[in-house]
């Protein structure tokens, strides 16, 4: 193994290529990425850099001069060439390696903008944000469509920046999806907590507006006055690019447990790959774990063992952190605290074995619950 | 200047005490028997590294999961960038004692994120 080439450049290549310094591979890293800058952390995008308190030197992932990597920004992977091992980059370019690691990512679900009315914004990048935060004028109106953790955490910062904000939703309960239907709704009560009016169960039908977005219509005649919208609706990986490699692609692209592909020699991980069997993660735990993982198989080494899944949302001042695998028809129960006050642990029970949990504003005890769910049987 | 600052025993192997000074210093007690410390709050948010899941000589932030070595302070595991202080731990006849580092401690940047909980 001279050379391992890594399409993407965020945090599960970053991840990767740290991996492998980590188990003293000495060989050449190429890490290729379709945006030009370097790799950032994604989550504050929504919440510390939206609202100004962190920089763009604060969110860098940092700490790569010495991983001793060839970096090929702002130059999109194109396709893989399979027999060859080979990378081919927008620029006309190939990469020739060992092993190739697919960590591309997911990009944001766009809602339909047949207008192409100004003011509509997704947030997935460091642009995105930029763009995003520059409309957000304090007593601007914003509605939010989705009530997901990037909806609820894009309407908690824009509220602390003094803007009148909307959330609409299609589901009845937001975030019944990873939370269940009980805890979803605890969760999204912290909106109307802060002011921030919160419709449910009711489609958006579409935007209106002449140059620039003037309104937000929904499916029961509603009509939502808005000066900004933000879109968050969900991702998509980002594997196109892929199609004709050879690569299983199913919802993202298929690998085993460790992220080898169905192609040897080329390895997936992060939000662009889907386990088989498995939902596809889009958790920031995942992304370093699981490309950790990846590069111990790669290199033939001992895997660490998996956690349960883990991952945090920060909004209105509520620290929200869930571990585990919840399914539907899991018994929830209350064990501290109490959900009026937004302090409280609960945890998801299967056959009497706890399974999940979920904490607000509780991360001492979290933690420990989420230190026994490591021992809990997992389920494929 | 070494001070005492607890015993050992008010400590169980693979939990940690947060002693409250300024700024806090965590002092873990790991499954091996060793004794470490190190600034309690991470680098990068605010937050008590006591509070975290000790696994080893490494601690992961209760929040978002950075991770430091308790022996060097190293950052182990982003979104953290800098290393916590470490302080030199000795017990004693049961009682742990701990002299504090003359460096500059890494707090985290900013303010603490608006809107406090109601």
């Amino acid at each position: 193994m001279q050379k391992v080439a890594i399409a993407g450049a965020s945090l599960a290549g970053l991840a990767a290529a740290r991996a492998l310094r980590r188990q003293s591979f000495a060989g050449e890293i190429v890490i290729v990425g379709d945006e030009p800058h370097p790799p950032y952390d994604r989550p504050p995008l929504s919440k510390e850099f939206l609202t100004g308190t962190a920089t763009m030197d604060d969110i860098a992932l940092g700490g790569s001069a010495d991983l001793d990597v060839e970096w090929r920004l702002g130059t999109p992977a194109t396709g893989i060439d399979a027999p060859t091992r080979s990378l081919r980059l927008a620029d006309g370019t190939e990469i020739r390696a060992d092993a190739l690691i697919v960590a591309t990512g997911a990009r944001a679900r766009e809602l339909g903008n047949p207008g192409g009315l100004t003011g509509l914004h997704t947030l997935r990048t460091l642009d995105d944000a930029i763009a995003l935060r520059a409309d957000l004028r304090p007593g601007a109106r914003l509605v939010v469509i989705g009530a997901g953790f990037i909806g609820a955490e894009v309407a908690s910062s824009a509220r602390s920046l003094g803007l009148d904000v909307t959330v609409v939703e299609t589901l009845p309960t937001p975030l019944a999806g990873p939370l269940g239907p009980e805890m979803g709704g605890i969760c999204a009560q912290l909106h109307g907590d802060h002011g921030v009016p919160l419709l449910t169960g009711v489609p958006v039908s579409g935007l209106s507006g002449t140059d620039r977005v003037e309104a937000v219509e929904l499916a029961d005649g509603t009509r939502l006055p808005a000066d900004v919208v933000v879109a968050g609706i969900g991702s998509l990986p980002n594997v196109e690019w892929l199609a004709g490699s050879g690569l299983e692609i199913a919802g993202g692209v298929v690998t085993d447990a460790s992220g080898a592909t169905s192609v040897p020699g080329v390895w997936a991980t992060g939000d662009c790959a889907v386990i088989r069997g498995e939902r596809r993660s889009e958790h920031w735990t995942h992304a370093v774990e699981h490309s950790m993982i990846t590069v111990a198989a790669l290199l033939g080494d001992t895997a660490p063992v998996r956690k349960a899944p883990y991952f945090w949302s920060d909004q209105y001042g509520a620290r929200i952190q869930f571990a585990g695998h919840h399914e539907p028809g899991d018994a929830v129960r209350v064990v501290e605290g109490d959900p009026d006050s937004r302090s409280f642990l609960a945890v998801y029970e299967r056959d009497s074995e706890p399974v999940a949990v979920l904490g607000m504003n509780q991360p001492k005890l979290f933690t420990r619950w989420r230190r026994q769910l490591r021992a809990t049987p997992q389920e494929a | 200047m070494s001070q005492p600052v607890c015993p050992l025993s008010a400590i169980p192997p693979g939990e940690a005490y947060r002693w409250e000074t300024e700024p806090p210093v965590a002092i873990f007690h790991t499954e091996d028997g060793e004794v470490f410390a190190i600034d309690d709050t991470c680098t990068h948010q605010d937050a008590s590294l006591a509070d975290g899941w000790l696994e080893g000589c490494e601690v992961e932030c209760p929040l978002h999961a950075s991770k430091f070595d308790l022996r060097t302070g190293r950052v182990d595991a982003p979104p953290a960038k800098k290393p916590v202080r470490v302080h030199r731990v000795e017990v004693t006849d049961g009682t742990v004692y701990v002299e504090l580092s003359t460096e500059a401690p890494n707090l985290p940047p900013g303010p603490k994120p608006p809107g406090v909980k109601p």
